[in-house]
């Protein structure tokens, strides 16, 4: 069926044309083998890297256009938006993502800045393979 | 000058009458600005809190067809079935919650998807034996309790800070049953959850 609104478009890791690009600061250095565990108990109950679950498939997350998974149903405020998921948009994503984007589905919040960090290191590591 | 003088006082009071009106007038008005203003912050909060909890509903939909999709697996023995029957039924009470709260909000509770669906995303057919099943279970049921406890700042009333919380808690039961069944250790240090 659908996986509705709710994308809790979790890592949709989208970001919204935030108001203030300026205050968007790059997380600090990750540890992307610390960031695999986390993603595993903090994102995985609703993301998978492959697969469109609750939330979007993450692999390739890391510089992609926001709410474009294909097969994913992103929730409205999602869509209305037009950014790319860089770095910075990630962390203000995972730090809050209901102030980054409000009326997402997506609401789990990462509070530590390393843990972001880490997470958001690994992701940028989970690339898409390119094609032949 | 006696005139004057109480020409100045009925000026002063028709003024103060005034300003008393106007007073009034401007609070009503104020008053009712700000109403509009709470009742919109209320319907946004509510708009906002709905879709939060129907991605809730949607993780407890594929919690529940996990354990149905591994009770029919016929990798696990009866006595695990058993329990896993048990846990299912847990996840269908957070559902039923789930869904009284956002239809509580006036929207409406995210649809399950099919069983099969949900076998694909979790990828189902890699699982082998008995203890592959478990592990998936771990995990999803260890990402749960971390989602909920994830998600407590993002509500906002204390009641659906309340229900997410004491989702996480039977979230935290089952991880904890399912570590011990695999042998995992227990860990070493408190605040296993939520950081």
């Amino acid at each position: 069926m659908r996986l509705v609104t709710y994308g809790i478009a979790a890592v949709g890791l989208a970001a919204a044309v935030l108001t203030s690009g300026a205050s968007a600061q790059s997380p600090a250095g990750g540890d992307a083998a610390r960031g695999e565990q986390l993603y595993q108990s903090r994102c995985g109950a609703c993301h998978s890297l492959d697969a469109n679950r609750v939330g979007p498939r993450h692999r390739g997350v890391v510089g992609r256009r926001v709410a474009s998974v294909s097969g994913y149903r992103y929730s409205a405020a999602l869509q209305a938006r037009a950014f790319v998921w860089d770095e910075p948009r990630l962390d203000q994503w995972l730090e809050n993502p209901t102030a980054l984007v409000p009326g997402t589905a997506m609401g789990v919040r990462v509070p530590k800045a390393q843990d972001r960090a880490d997470i958001i290191a690994y992701l940028r590591d989970q690339r898409v393979a390119a094609s032949p | 000058m006696n005139n004057a003088h109480d020409g100045l006082r009925v000026r002063r009071h028709l003024l103060r009458g005034g300003v008393a009106t106007l007073t009034v007038a401007g609070i009503t008005a104020l008053l009712g600005s700000r109403d509009v203003a709470l009742a919109q912050k209320r319907g946004a909060n509510a708009a906002q809190d709905a879709g939060l909890l129907n991605a809730a509903i949607a993780l407890e939909h594929e919690g529940i067809a996990a354990y149905t999709i591994a009770a029919g697996s016929g990798l696990l023995q009866p006595a695990v079935v058993k329990i896993g029957v048990a846990f299912r039924g847990h996840h269908q009470r957070h559902r039923d919650e789930l869904v009284r709260a956002v239809t509580a909000l006036g929207a409406r509770p995210a649809a399950a998807r099919s069983d099969g669906e949900y076998a694909t995303a979790l990828n189902a057919g890699a699982l082998k034996n008995q203890t592959d099943v478990l592990r998936l279970a771990l995990r999803l049921e260890r990402g749960a309790a971390n989602a909920y406890l994830g998600l407590i700042p993002s509500l906002s009333t204390a009641e659906q800070h309340q229900l997410a919380a004491r989702m996480a808690g039977d979230e935290a039961f089952h991880a904890a049953i399912l570590g011990n069944a695999l042998g995992d250790p227990i860990p070493a240090d408190g605040l296993m959850f939520g950081a």
